[in-house]
């Protein structure tokens, strides 16, 4: 009996901490990320700080925009490696129309529209094309998108006749620019309280230092791409169908789904996203510039790696993206503030990103193991 | 013997000069499990494919339920309730039970009265009632098909076919990449298909499997039919000697 009592322990025991280390894989990213900012906030000052927070957040939406799309892509067992320049192509893009019609007289405000139309649309094309080549020409997705990546990053240089930024906005433009861009929904100034849209106009220069933003402008956009393209990978039939073709090309062609098609719209989805991040990049920077994503490439790819997401194809989601796009801003952020090299943020990141697929691997073979207990 | 619900007359196809079929004559009955059987290259599959619309025979005419579908396209062969399940049984391993069997066919229901989502609940019962009425258990219907055993995957593509009231099921070597109880539970799931009087046809090499649970053995040859043998009359010597092509001219043949 006390045998078999303990064996039943053992066994309880044994389950206890396979859930735990199963609890352990799944959320490692999460619990990653959780344990960087409170080992910068005991370790860095001015980390744990509102104003701190939004930065990040802010700094985070360039490489979560590219990472959304990228979700989709690599769920289907591709990558777009065109997208870092795909973003400078939208900003350039957007930049240039503004610029020339509000020279011509036009209405700022009309200018301003007319230019994100233009640069979200521009952001298609690259897209489009990748998607034909993948999945109507065969090409592989690695070979179609690089090819893309020198196309578009020429484009993106013709467009401001090789100059590193588009010349001649005027400054009534850019300071429009500048309100969404640097600006937020609702600030906080200590010992005077919450203002919505704008700060009161005649605050003293120790109190602008002190300003936080709330709510900033490109993180609501950003949450707001966010919330609609991880509805609608998991959710919606459309979702479905990205991981069905991941997980079998095959098994989604007998199974009657338009595979070619859908394909076709992910590439062109990944350029959507890739459009928004250059659009907002104007906004932030006030300057098109053609290089605007390019450094963004590989951190977005880790994102979504870090994330979960397999690059084989099959599995992953939005919010992974989202975490470990966090995770590499958190990164850069802490790294300055505790004032080491910024170059070692290559090397964590290169870390983690090894550690991701390790952990993926792991609760691969942990999922394999208890189903067949 | 009952009407024949799947018939083909004179069905002959050509790859340039080589012919694959010649000729064939083949029918199943209601509840009727036929093994077709031959070495490689006999035909079997052209011939299945002939029969499921991947290839269009050059002659020759195939009727199902008393209706022509010589040359029809393989979407319509399927709505009409022919399902095949090929070797590689064509499923999305990454995804769970009820996303497989609603493949590319998926249930949606309106979130808010407006936006089409997918009802992932309904798809799991509408699969579990589907592999019970198999007589399948599979342990958690949350599991994705990675996790599962050959046998629970084969047991998965049957249940995505009946789920979508085949009338008739053509499997290619089902137990071919399975362990012996995994080989086991295929065959009662072969013989649970045959008691709902859903006709099976089978291409196997595996002749246990073959003498297991066939009502008749098929053999074909060259892209002929040499032999057509009711289960009484088979034996697994018989049917090699057919395969092989020794038996051509020998007095154990009961041709039809």
């Amino acid at each position: 009996m006390a045998l078999q009592a303990k064996l039943g322990d053992a066994r309880r025991q044994h389950l206890v901490n396979s859930r735990f280390i199963d609890f352990l894989t799944k959320s490692w990213s999460y619990l990653f990320l959780l344990a960087l900012v409170l080992y910068f906030s005991v370790t860095g000052t001015g980390f744990f700080s509102v104003r701190n927070f939004s930065s990040i957040l802010t700094t985070s939406t360039l490489i979560m925009l590219m990472s959304i799309g990228q979700t989709y892509v690599v769920i289907t067992a591709g990558i777009d490696l065109s997208i870092g320049w795909t973003v400078g192509l939208s900003s350039v893009t957007t930049a240039r129309v503004m610029r020339d019609l509000a020279e011509s007289g036009n209405d700022v405000a009309y200018a301003m529209l007319a230019g994100i139309f233009a640069g979200l649309l521009v952001a298609l094309i690259p897209g489009l094309i990748n998607g034909l080549l993948v999945a109507r020409v065969k090409v592989p997705p690695f070979i179609a998108t690089l090819g893309m990546f020198g196309i578009v990053r020429g484009a993106a240089f013709l467009l401001t006749d090789g100059q590193q930024v588009v010349r001649g906005l005027s400054s009534e433009l850019r300071e429009s620019l500048r309100m969404i861009g640097n600006g937020s929904l609702l600030y906080y100034i200590p010992d005077d309280g919450f203002h919505w849209f704008a700060l009161p106009p005649d605050l003293a220069p120790q109190q602008l230092r002190v300003v936080s933003q709330l709510l900033p402008y490109p993180v609501i956009i950003t949450a707001l791409v966010v919330v609609i393209f991880a509805f609608i990978l998991a959710r919606t039939k459309f979702g479905r169908h990205t991981y069905v073709i991941g997980g079998s090309e095959e098994a989604a062609r007998r199974s009657g789904i338009n595979v070619d098609r859908h394909l076709i719209i992910i590439y062109v989805i990944c350029g959507f996203t890739a459009g928004i991040a250059g659009v907002l990049h104007l906004f932030r920077f006030t300057a098109g510039a053609p290089q605007a994503g390019e450094a963004a490439l590989l951190s977005s790819v880790a994102a979504v790696v870090i994330g979960g997401t397999n690059l084989f194809g099959g599995e992953g989601d939005i919010m992974g993206a989202v975490v470990g796009s966090l995770i590499i801003a958190v990164l850069q952020t802490g790294l300055v503030i505790l004032n080491i090299d910024s170059i070692w943020q290559f090397i964590v990141v290169g870390i983690v990103i090894i550690i991701a697929v390790l952990v993926n691997q792991l609760q691969n073979a942990l999922e394999r193991m208890q189903a067949n207990v | 013997m009952s009407e024949a619900i799947l018939s083909a007359q004179g069905v002959s196809k050509y790859f340039g000069g080589l012919t694959a079929v010649d000729s064939v004559d083949f029918q199943i009955h209601p509840g009727e499990v036929v093994a077709l059987l031959g070495d490689n290259g006999a035909g079997k599959s052209t011939l299945i494919k002939c029969i499921s619309g991947v290839y269009r025979p050059e002659q020759g005419q195939v009727s199902f339920n008393g209706e022509d579908i010589t040359g029809h396209a393989p979407a319509d062969i399927r709505s009409r309730g022919i399902e095949t399940i090929y070797q590689d049984l064509a499923l999305a391993e990454n995804l769970d039970v009820g996303a497989n069997v609603f493949l590319g066919k998926e249930k949606t229901r309106r979130l808010f009265g407006l936006i089409p989502v997918t009802d992932d609940n309904y798809m799991r019962a509408e699969a579990s009632n589907a592999l019970d009425e198999l007589d399948i258990h599979i342990p958690s219907l949350k599991q994705r098909l990675v996790n599962l055993s050959g046998g629970q995957r084969q047991a998965v593509a049957i249940a995505r076919a009946m789920y979508w009231n085949a009338k008739l099921v053509i499997m290619d070597e089902p137990t071919a990449a399975l362990g012996v109880p995994e080989q086991r539970k295929v065959l009662a799931l072969i013989r649970s298909l045959r008691q709902q009087n859903i006709p099976v046809i089978l291409i196997s090499h595996t002749m246990h499997d073959v003498m297991a649970v066939a009502d008749r053995m098929v053999v074909m040859r060259r892209g002929r039919i040499v032999a057509n043998i009711q289960r009484a009359d088979a034996s697994e010597e018989l049917i090699v000697k057919h395969i092989v092509g020794s038996a051509e001219n020998g007095e154990n043949a009961v041709m039809i």
